[in-house]
């Protein structure tokens, strides 16, 4: 276990995440769980997962942010989402690891499974957490859906089914879950995954330092 | 807005009328666009005029704001519905009036990939530029290209995809092209948000578009360069 004393340690002894804000509850959940107190995190808004083109620019400006304020020990908490290759790029440059997968989908459900699933999920519109507390928000609202249910078809009308691949048994988010299926047209699934890869990315980050 | 709702539009001179068609694409009103389209044809315009004067100008004004980021995917997609509706009046009219054919294009996303509304977009638009567009749909594998390509014989074959997951199986299809003797028959159009200049290089496409309205001049370029080598050689 690491101790207080580390919290207060300089910057240099110290990681900091820099992820999206779809993750960053969850990201939290785990420092405190494996008491990583010298682990601190700042997020780039959780919107940028609709606009993938902003990921890696920001990205630069927040590592090189980082390394102003003192932080040697940087972790990228992104998978690539959508960047094709440009958030790599960033992190190539600035000599930084980020989580590995093409999206937090992926990494949840470990990417090794999800690698291998080959074409299950073809038609699957995954839910987590993040998505089952904001699907009004961050899904319902961006895709213009409560003005306009009449997109829902042009959206989702290959969708089969909706898979809550969830990181804590929460009933609450669960009904939310279903209720985010029904409101698709799809048929609804649960798999509880816990944090996937996301917890063994965060403790060799926590753990390099 | 009520003072809008008094617009009338059979009361708009042409100019004033192709104007508010811009904006009412831009809104996505499906009503207005059906409209404003049969008026214009009730005044004598030809349905190709119609078409590229009215309805593809519109679109690509609202592609220029989505690619600046002012509008985002529904706005897109409201648009589109809006084109369409007007495109589904002038389509059998543009075929009787022998509207000019510039080419033709087989496009689909590619297998393992299910997004579909750049890849609709993209067809609408060349579409709308004279281009005879074959869509297969989602999910493409290599069979699915190459059984299209030989039904319609398309000078141009597009490719999208948006998971960077499913981009990299772009480069199975040109492959199994070259292997068969038959890439250079035809000219390869991919894109997609993730893709990149350097991706489209890398795959041995001959282009990437970073949006409709560029997969439209890359067309035209592409195919005006055909019929310079078929009238020189
Ligand atoms: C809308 C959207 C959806 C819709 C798709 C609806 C549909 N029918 O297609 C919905 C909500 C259903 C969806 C689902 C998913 N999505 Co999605 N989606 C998006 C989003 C926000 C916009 C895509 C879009 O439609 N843009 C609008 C069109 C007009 O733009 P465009 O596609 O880029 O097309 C233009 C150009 O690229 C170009 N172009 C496109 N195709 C072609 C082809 C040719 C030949 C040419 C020349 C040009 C060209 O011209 C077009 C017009 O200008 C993107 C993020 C983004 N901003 O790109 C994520 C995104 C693509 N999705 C993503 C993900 C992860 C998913 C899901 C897995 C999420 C989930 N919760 O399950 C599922 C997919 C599940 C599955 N089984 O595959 C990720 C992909 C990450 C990655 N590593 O690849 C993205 C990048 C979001 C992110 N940052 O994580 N998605």
């Amino acid at each position: 276990m690491t101790s207080k004393l580390q919290a207060e340690a300089s910057p240099a002894k110290r990681v900091r995440v820099i992820g999206c804000g779809m993750i960053a509850r969850e990201v939290l959940a785990i420092n405190e769980q494996l008491g990583f107190d010298h682990v601190d995190l700042k997020c780039l808004p959780a919107e940028y997962h609709h606009h993938p083109e902003r990921i890696a620019p920001e990205m630069d400006k927040a590592i090189a942010r980082a390394r102003e304020e003192g932080f040697e020990n940087i972790f990228v908490g992104y998978a690539d989402c959508g960047t094709g290759g440009e958030l790599d790029k960033v992190c190539m440059k600035h000599g930084v690891e980020r989580i590995a997968g093409p999206h937090c989908f992926s990494f949840y459900m470990g990417n090794q499974q999800f690698a291998e699933a080959d074409g299950d999920y073809l038609t699957t519109f995954f839910i987590t957490d993040f998505l089952a507390r904001h699907f009004e928000t961050f899904m319902k609202r961006p895709l213009g859906l409560d003005r306009h249910p009449e997109l829902l078809p042009m959206y989702f009308g290959n969708y089969t089914r909706a898979l809550y691949l969830a990181q804590t048994e929460d009933p609450e988010l669960e009904a939310n879950a279903r209720e985010a299926a029904d409101f698709l047209g799809l048929e609804y699934e649960y798999r509880f995954t816990g944090f996937g890869d996301l917890t063994p990315a965060l403790s060799e980050a926590a753990n390099s330092a | 807005m009520s003072d809008e709702d008094e617009i009338i539009l059979s009361e708009l001179d042409d100019d004033e009328l192709v104007a508010q068609m811009h904006d009412d694409l831009y809104d996505g009103l499906k009503e207005e666009i059906e409209e404003g389209t049969n008026i214009l044809l009730g005044r004598g315009w030809t349905p190709y005029d119609v078409l590229t004067k009215a309805l593809v100008e519109g679109m690509r004004i609202v592609g220029i704001d989505f690619r600046d980021g002012i509008l985002f995917v529904p706005e897109v997609l409201l648009a589109a519905n809006a084109m369409k509706s007007g495109m589904t009046i002038l389509r059998p009219l543009l075929a009787e009036t022998g509207a000019p054919k510039l080419g033709s294009m087989v496009i689909g996303t590619v297998k393992g990939d299910i997004h579909d509304i750049g890849k609709n977009l993209v067809g609408m638009m060349m579409e709308g530029a004279g281009f005879d567009v074959h869509d297969i749909g989602i999910n493409t594998d290599v069979d699915g290209y190459l059984a299209a390509i030989d039904e319609h014989q398309p000078d141009i074959l597009g490719m999208s995809a948006l998971l960077t997951t499913t981009m990299p199986y772009m480069k199975v299809v040109i492959d199994t092209m070259i292997e068969k003797g038959m890439r250079d028959d035809y000219t390869i159009l991919v894109g997609g948000a993730p893709l990149n200049e350097d991706f489209g290089k890398a795959i041995g496409a001959d282009a990437y578009c970073r949006d409709a309205a560029v997969a439209v001049e890359t067309a035209k370029e592409f195919m005006a360069r055909k019929h310079n080598q078929m009238a020189t050689g």
